[in-house]
């Protein structure tokens, strides 16, 4: 008896959640049915946003699968080439609306070391701090929506209660929710209010004992772990063909993180521990998310010992122009690297600002992954490969 | 796994919501319980249409150009005999298309005469999207809802007016107490002189609820003043009245 | 105590009060269950739930039917127009006629069926019909996947349900409800301890209550509807006031199949084992109408815990997968459940 799958050459993953299944029919011919073809998106509640993806399904197993892209497209770069360095700024904030802060610390970053400006140190550290709380607020939300997509509700609104205790306290610095727009060239819009340091000191422990319960509700929930244990997993080296980064490449088991590898503001003297899973499964990709969280409130706390006083800003004159020349600037933002290729012929504005976006990569292995799935595990997927729709189309 | 039996994962699940139920929800009924905004909150741009010259920084620089601004040259006669005329920009239309705002804070930002600020206040949508533009009228009632910024973080920089002050005030300080040691032995002279600052302390303490001075009001609109300037000039007069009032009403009750 | 309070001598008249009872607890009982989801779920998720409406949000699902009613009643053009307008009613029917049979207090019964158990089993299966027919006719793949999901679902589930009524069929020596339950009042365990089927039976009510999970589409097993996956299932392309009787009869059967379990394993009527119902005149009650009162109090007390339970888990957990529930049930629910009916039936014979 030959060990011919229904179609010839769809072989299912060792591993893969095929793998056992109860009903596997063999031989040729006989039942041989048609593949059906379904949208999913551009609105589908699991796409967050309007990500649209094309697939071909045997049954509930997917033949093929193709994100379409483009839903989203707001002309953001060439947008950029007419707007001044603080306008960017602005917009940055926008594509990835769950990484707004560190979007906008890209920008700044880049023009400033064009200008060759010295940012002072306060400067600096309030930037990592505020990196850092962006980068917890982007995994809340990612953790809530990952449980939801599985079926669990409940996390949901956990991870938005302390999203919303620290979008408080964002606010109460920049005056923005979601869109903070604190970043200037040369340093900060201003400095924090009073009692910021205190409030945060808190908030890292409230947000640590919270942490815990996702670890209760779903890290060790068997059926959790039934759904998401060997399911989409990606090896190392397609994860780097496709140029996935950020937590997704580091369940992989790849520790490369921009804030180690080549540390940006004051990432150089604090101790960022980067976490990495063995699999690269959806589990391990959602246990990163946990972890990083907890890493991202060590910096804060290690922040909160170091920060020096002194000025937010340096005196700039009142039209903020990067000299002629390019540059190429690295950040991790909280869903990967992000990358600002800034190419100036000394105006006021950029003559290109080309931007390389993690949601972008990540969403290109989803035709890897998504191949041989079954469709409830292709939520699974969906929901642990972090992308945000408007960081992919900009 | 064929035998998914209920393991302790699932238990801890089970407590933690059951935990949650019995604690008080975190969520407030929100048209009931306004929340607390931070004085930082972008809630709504306010016109401080008295100190705006027209000078239309926040419209150019504006991303998205929904700030629109209309003036007019206006020709002020000469206030001495043979000066020349001068002109001066007077502002026809402000109005601000939240519809279109990104809610960036450049426009404030820019503004070099102070006259746009944040308001933490929010609740002003419409069912028409008209409705969304402000015009300048209701922008400045907005200004009633600015509060005072906050405090800034141990170990911040001072802002330049309030670092000048300090050290002036220091430097009063320093020449007040020189002169307390050189005039040691006349002690009453020297509690007089270190009265001064106490006094303006407390001066800063007196809240007066302003109201507009009628008889001033009156006075002035006879004089042929616009309406907005002697309203302006109404209340102030009424705030300083009644401050110099309730001062003396303190220093008598000492 | 085996006559049903209503049966008059007027068969008509009994018939008419019967219908009436039945249809009056049918739509009620739902709403007190979906009051109680709406306020345990937000509660256990930290929310406050319904405010408004009334009294901390009693009048919410009442002020959703007037809503419901109101909204434009669309077919999709490919639809089956007949079917796809039939199939809510067809997924509802089912829920009430089982309360026919199901005893919600002493003499509190339209019919007692010498086949109750059978009966119940059988019709509460129909509904299914109701959800293929909606997934079919709505031409829209979201909703066949979800049809066909349903019907596996539904095929993977029935055996152990009905196995573990068996084993209490066996234990009881009656098929009828009514009998059932007196015969819970009747047992001791070891001749001396009063008990319930529920002790005895304990891996019997496991797999009774879990496969009456999978059969209603709660969660963890609510991959027909998976809102994620297939946005709602067979539900997907309906509104307005046909979606509300898909609600509704989600809801009914809730409240069938934990009042089933009730009567099968938790002793139906009476509040603790080997305790009986007051039943003394009170006023000008009759004492008979007391004890029924009284009976269908700790009824409802029990099937709103077992719904409780329910929605407990509702809140947290996340949802299986196809494949896996049915691995589940074919591997581990229902060679134990055959495995319950022996034990059961030993036990019968030696004791
Ligand atoms: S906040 Fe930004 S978008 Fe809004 S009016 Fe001011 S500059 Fe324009
Ligand atoms: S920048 Fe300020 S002063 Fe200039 S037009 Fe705008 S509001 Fe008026």
């Amino acid at each position: 008896m030959t060990d011919t799958l229904l179609r010839p050459g769809s072989g299912m993953l060792p591993g893969g959640p095929g793998e056992g299944m109860l009903v596997e029919v063999r031989g040729e011919g006989e039942l041989r049915t048609q593949d059906m073809n379904l949208n999913i998106g551009p609105q589908h509640p699991a796409t967050h946003g309007v990500l649209r993806v094309v697939i071909d399904l045997d049954g509930e197993k997917i033949v093929r699968a193709t994100p379409v892209i483009g839903y989203m497209h707001r002309g953001f770069e060439k947008l950029a080439e007419a707007r001044d360095y603080r306008q960017i700024i602005a917009l940055v904030n926008r594509h990835d609306w769950l990484s707004a802060f560190c979007n906008e610390l890209g920008v700044a970053l880049a023009v400033e070391r064009m200008m060759e400006l010295e940012v002072p140190d306060r400067a600096e550290w309030i930037r990592v701090l505020m990196a850092e709380w962006n980068r917890v607020l982007n995994h809340l939300m990612f953790v809530g929506s990952f449980g939801l997509e599985l079926g669990a509700i409940t996390p949901v609104f956990f991870a938005f209660r302390e999203r919303e205790d620290i979008q408080g306290l964002m606010e109460s610095a920049t005056g923005g929710r979601l869109h903070f727009t604190y970043t200037r060239v040369g340093g900060l819009k201003e400095d924090l209010p009073r009692g910021f340091l205190a409030a945060s000191a808190k908030m890292t422990r409230n947000v640590r004992v919270r942490n815990s319960e996702y670890r209760d509700l779903l890290e060790g929930n068997e059926i959790f772990k039934a759904r998401t244990r060997k399911v989409g997993i990606l090896p190392p080296d397609v994860a780097l063909d496709y140029g996935v980064s950020g937590p997704t490449l580091h369940a992989t088991g790849i520790a490369e993180d921009a804030r180690v590898t080549e540390p940006y503001c004051r990432y150089d003297k604090v101790n960022v521990h980067v976490p990495v899973g063995a699999t690269g499964d959806s589990y391990d990709r959602f246990q990163i998310l946990l972890a990083r969280i907890d890493a991202s409130l060590d910096i804060i706390d290690q922040v909160l010992d170091n920060i020096p006083p002194g000025p937010v800003n340096v005196k700039l004159p009142k039209i903020v122009k990067a000299p002629e020349g390019e540059i190429y600037v690295r950040t991790e933002n909280p869903l990967g690297q992000g990358g600002y290729y800034l190419v100036s012929d000394g105006k006021k504005n950029p003559w290109r600002l080309k931007m390389r976006t993690p949601s972008f990569n990540n969403i290109s292995a989803m035709s890897y992954l998504l191949k041989d799935q079954l469709l409830s595990d292709m939520i699974a997927i969906l929901g642990s490969v972090f992308f945000v729709v408007g960081d992919v189309d900009r | 796994m064929p035998a998914t039996l209920p393991q302790i994962g699932l238990l801890k699940g089970l407590a933690l919501t059951l935990k949650t139920m019995l604690k008080p929800a975190t969520t407030a009924q929100y048209p009931h319980v306004k929340p607390a905004l931070p004085p930082r909150s972008r809630g709504v741009i306010a016109l401080m249409e008295e100190n705006c010259t027209v000078c239309m920084l926040c419209a150019r620089e504006c991303p998205d150009w929904c700030i629109y601004i209309d003036s007019h040259k206006e020709v002020v006669p000469p206030k001495d005999e043979g000066a020349r005329a001068r002109t001066r920009n007077v502002l026809d239309r402000f109005a601000i298309d939240f519809a279109l705002c990104m809610y960036c804070g450049i426009c404030i930002e820019v503004c070099p005469f102070d006259a746009l600020f944040w308001s933490p206040e929010f609740e002003y949508s419409t069912y028409s999207i008209r409705e969304l533009t402000h015009e300048k009228e209701q922008l400045r009632a907005w200004m009633d809802t600015v509060p005072a910024p906050p405090e800034l973080e141990v170990g911040a920089e001072l802002p330049k007016e309030i670092a000048d002050g300090l050290a002036a005030a220091r430097k009063a300080a320093e020449q007040a107490s020189a002169a307390v040691t050189a005039a040691a032995d006349a002690a009453p002279a020297a509690a007089k002189e270190g009265a001064g600052p106490t006094a303006t302390a407390v001066e800063e303490d007196i809240h007066v609820e302003v109201q507009i001075d009628q008889a001033v009001f009156d006075q002035l609109i006879a004089e042929g003043k616009t309406e907005r300037v002697a309203r302006a000039k109404a209340k102030a007069a009424y705030v300083r009245a009644e401050k110099a009032r309730i001062r003396a009403e303190r220093e008598s009750g000492q | 105590m085996t006559e049903s309070l209503l049966a008059l001598d007027n068969v008509w008249l009994a018939l008419l009060l019967k219908v009436a009872a039945i249809v009056g607890f049918f739509l009620v009982a739902p709403l007190v269950i979906g009051y109680i989801e709406h306020k345990g779920l937000a509660h256990m998720q930290a929310r406050l739930g319904p405010m408004e409406a009334a009294f901390h949000g009693i009048g919410q699902l009442p002020a959703d039917g007037i809503k419901f009613i109101q909204k434009e009643d669309i077919i999709p053009a490919n639809a089956d127009k007949w079917v796809f307008s039939l199939a809510p009613g067809v997924a509802l029917v089912p829920a009430m006629v089982i309360l026919a049979v199901i005893p919600l207090g002493p003499g509190l019964w339209a019919e007692d069926l010498d086949t109750g158990v059978f009966f119940a089993l059988a019709v509460s299966s129909v509904s299914v019909i109701g959800i293929l027919m909606a997934a079919w006719s709505s031409a829209s793949k979201y909703s066949l996947m979800g049809g066909i999901r349903a019907a596996a679902q539904l095929i993977a589930y029935e055996l152990p349900l009905v196995l573990g009524a068996a084993a209490v069929v066996l234990q009881a020596g009656t098929m009828s409800l009514v009998g059932i339950v007196e015969a819970q009042n009747d047992f001791r365990i070891l001749g001396v301890v009063p008990m319930w089927f529920v002790l005895p039976q304990a891996l019997g009510f496991l797999l009774f209550f879990v496969a009456s999970l999978a059969e209603l589409s709660r969660p963890p097993f609510d991959m027909p509807i998976a809102d994620s996956e297939l946005i709602f299932g067979h539900m997907t392309e309906y509104t307005g006031l046909r979606y509300a009787f898909f609600m509704l009869a989600e809801y009914a059967g809730i409240v069938v199949l934990s009042a089933l379990a009730v009567v099968l394993f938790l002793g139906g009527w009476y509040p603790l084992p080997g305790v009986g119902l007051p039943s003394f005149d009170v006023l000008f009650l009759p004492g008979e109408v007391v004890a029924a009162l009284a009976g269908f109090a700790v009824t409802m007390g029990k099937i709103v815990a077992l719904a409780f339970v329910m929605i407990w888990f509702r809140a947290t957990f996340p949802r299986l997968r196809e494949d896996q529930l049915q691995r589940i049930s074919w591997l581990a629910f229902i060679p134990l459940a055959i495995l319950n009916i022996v034990v059961v039936a030993v036990f019968k014979v030696v004791a």
